[in-house]
């Protein structure tokens, strides 16, 4: 069982945990995840590894609710346990030999993207963060970028916080100002992440992206994490979650990744209504 | 003595008729009684030079178990099977006795052989039944050994060992233990509460089984010999990495991986109308390939409602590799065989009008060919060859691909020192299953590629007397 130490909304629909898994911080690396189950008969979910303190032997999660799962995690409070969580999967993010890179990081990816953004300002890069939220309320993590970052550009859809845009325009903005990126890493929406690479891709500056597809056990034996990079098959759960943005087909990931659209809807509405009842 | 039955034949299994057992996950095989049982022992020979021992992958005495049977002391028949075997009750169910203890059964030359698989399911399964007793731990021998993967190839090497007193730990990636008995194979041909007990009875016998984790990722092979104390370990991580055809259309909504779609009906129950984990209800299924797991899938499939389940398969109906048993179930259950057919293109579809049509990229269909045979080719098995203009399309919604797998790659890439050949397989010197690392053992599909449970049994027994060769001697 592993124990949850501490949860903290970061704002109405993501949630930070703090779980005791001291061998699995023993070895986390920024880019890599880990699969959990919130209950004995609850489904396996991915979910990409939001920090680690290695000597006090926890790993962060931080997750947006969306579905049934994720509300049944949010649900557990302090003090209870996860009966499973496994890792760390996938291999980390390279982050060696950087000197300066653009970070953009899209809602709930921001959580994943900051590690990233943590490691190479530990390691000494030039560290430019571009965060993009829907609006002001689902702002996270700006302290955390803050700290981490040599600059940190604010977007937000509507104009309620920061610059009013895309996370695009941003980007772009630096680039034309002269900002020459060893790389670009992007971790957000997959619709967030093909427009990032459709920008860089006319400047041609390398560009990594983190998938987070539908899996079943994250060792390579489902294949249901299947993407199409560079018109080969790659698995994200072992050849990944990293890739090169530029070659990935985005609109399949896109397509895949609403296969249990209808499933989910369904199990949302019961899982609500099962909240509901509890609390009259 | 008793009477002999010198009936040609085998006395038939009891089985849920296939019109109702084709909607449900019940166990499709119920099992003899306790008189069949009898009466089938009896047509046993119980000849001198035993050929039937000498084609199980586990030496167990056939015709010593079989005797008690007839003579009516099962648990006496167990203590037999136990003796060879740490998983009798999953053997009786699964194993390919026609090609193994049976096809040498001297009662087969004129008639069917005895049902020897049937006898040792219906000696687990009374034993269970009728015997509370769990086993007891031997006296320690103070040595350590880990095992990496609770499936066939690791219980059972856990299993040897720690009768002869070592101190056994598992590590399972998976959060539950049984390997491809629990992920793969399906309820209605191995119900899980029978793998759980087996289980059960490991842990009793004092195996720790520590699930939820991945070696190579969370602890290297290297770490369990260094930091944890641990003086062999035995690699039985299985063939996970499914293959895919390479055909265009693959990663279209509704193609899954036979691994996926029997791992979210097995392991994740998603065949229970409260499961958290989804699976897509098809109504047109194709599955691709002509093996047990083909079998398997396209039977789960019809049991979650779909109104045509196909096989489809490039050579024929003769060349199938699956057990003519389960070819057989899958028949009666409705299933369609479409041999000699080969996938070409999976068809999506495509709302040209609107690019948000939730539809878009869902499986419509398959582009098929025709196929033919000619000459043998190295397997032996006769070459299909595409017909020059047969090209057709199957109305599918859902495919499943069900071509074999590969071994896993996580530990090989993990361990240096480590080797494995061009296929993944690890390399291991002759049958006690030694690789290229001293201390590490491997055995079961992880060295093989895709095989059977009581083949990667075997090599975790064999693995098993030389992992206590190697520590005695070095002690």
């Amino acid at each position: 069982m592993f124990k949850i130490l501490k949860k903290e909304p970061l704002n109405p629909t993501v949630t930070r945990m703090v779980i005791e898994a001291p061998l699995i911080a023993r070895k986390a690396k920024a880019g890599q995840f880990i699969i959990l189950r919130a209950s004995e008969d609850g489904e396996r979910i991915p979910l990409t590894i939001a920090g680690y303190d290695r000597e006090a032997g926890t790993v962060d999660i931080i997750f947006q609710i969306v579905g049934a799962t994720t509300m049944e995690l949010n649900a557990l409070n302090e003090g209870d346990s996860l009966p499973d969580f496994v890792g760390p999967l996938g291999k980390a993010t390279e982050i060696e030999g950087l000197k300066k890179v653009a970070i953009v990081g899209g809602g709930v990816g921001c959580a994943i993207a900051l590690p990233v953004a943590q490691a190479l300002h530990e390691a000494g890069a030039v560290v430019h963060s571009i965060v993009g939220f829907r609006n002001k309320d689902l702002v996270i993590l700006e302290d955390d970028f803050n700290a981490c970052s040599d600059r940190v550009c604010m977007m937000t859809d509507d104009g309620s916080y920061g610059q009013k845009g895309v996370v695009t325009v941003a980007l772009e903005q630096l680039i034309q100002e002269g900002n020459e990126y060893d790389e670009v890493i992007a971790i957000g929406p997959v619709i967030m992440m093909k427009f990032v690479c459709l920008t860089t891709k006319k400047y041609n500056i390398k560009t990594v992206i983190s998938m987070n597809p539908i899996m079943v056990d994250g060792t390579g034996m489902c294949g249901g994490c299947r993407l199409t990079v560079g018109g080969e098959t790659k698995f994200a759960c072992v050849d990944g979650p990293d890739f090169d943005g530029h070659l990935v087909d985005f609109d399949e990931a896109m397509k895949r990744g609403a296969m249990y659209r209808d499933f989910e809807a369904h199990k949302r509405e019961e899982a609500c209504n099962l909240f509901k009842k509890e609390a009259e | 003595m008793a009477q002999r039955n010198m009936s040609p034949t085998k006395c038939p299994m009891p089985s849920l008729a296939p019109d109702y057992r084709n909607k449900v996950f019940e166990e499709v095989a119920t099992g003899y009684t306790y008189e069949m049982a009898v009466e089938e022992a009896r047509r046993c020979l119980h000849c001198k030079n035993k050929p039937c021992v000498t084609a199980c992958p586990v030496q167990i005495d056939i015709p010593a178990f079989i005797e008690k049977v007839a003579n009516e002391d099962m648990e006496g028949a167990f203590e037999i099977l136990n003796k060879q075997s740490s998983l009798p009750a999953v053997c009786g169910r699964v194993c390919p006795q026609e090609t193994q203890c049976e096809s040498k059964c001297v009662r087969g030359i004129k008639g069917e052989p005895v049902g020897i698989g049937r006898l040792e399911r219906f000696v687990a399964d009374w034993h269970r039944e009728h015997n509370a007793e769990k086993p007891v731990p031997p006296a320690s021998n103070g040595h350590k050994v880990a095992v990496i993967g609770a499936g066939p190839a690791g219980l059972t090497c856990a299993g040897d060992l720690a009768r002869m007193g070592y101190k056994v730990t598992i590590y399972e990636a998976l959060h539950v233990a049984g390997g491809v008995l629990s992920y793969g194979i399906p309820e209605f041909r191995l119900p899980k509460a029978i793998v759980n007990s087996e289980v059960d009875n490991l842990r009793a016998l004092g195996v720790d089984i520590e699930t939820d984790m991945v070696i190579g990722k969370v602890l290297t092979i290297d770490e369990l010999f260094d930091d944890m104390g641990f003086e062999a370990v035995f690699i039985g991580s299985g063939a996970g990495l499914p293959r895919f055809m390479g055909i265009p259309g693959e990663s279209l909504k509704g193609v899954y991986s036979a691994n996926e779609f029997l791992t979210r009906i097995n392991l994740m129950k998603a065949y229970l109308p409260d499961s958290k984990t989804p699976i897509r209800h098809g109504n047109r299924v194709a599955v691709v390939g002509g093996g047990n797991v083909a079998m398997d899938a396209a039977r789960c499939a019809k049991r979650l409602g779909a109104e045509e389940v196909y096989i489809v398969y490039r050579r024929g109906m003769q060349e199938l590799p699956a057990r003519r048993e389960e070819v057989e179930h899958a028949e009666e259950e409705g299933i369609i065989f479409k041999t000699l057919t080969n996938p070409v293109e999976v068809l999506g579809y495509n709302n040209p009008e609107d690019p948000r049509d939730p539809r878009n990229g869902e499986v419509v269909g398959m582009k098929c060919v025709e196929m033919e045979l000619g000459e043998p080719d190295a397997s032996g098995r006769r070459r299909p060859i595409v017909k020059e203009g047969s090209e057709f399309t199957l109305d599918i919604d859902t495919m499943i691909m069900a071509l074999g797998t590969s071994p896993n790659p996580l530990i090989r890439s993990t361990t240096p020192g480590l080797d494995a050949d061009r296929h993944g397989c690890i390399i291991t010197k002759g049958e006690d299953g030694l690789t290229s690392r001293e201390g590490v053992y491997a055995g079961g599909d992880a060295v093989t590629g895709a095989a059977t449970v009581i083949l990667a049994m075997g090599a975790g027994k064999n693995a098993a007397a030389a992992i206590d060769e190697y520590i005695k001697s070095k002690n």
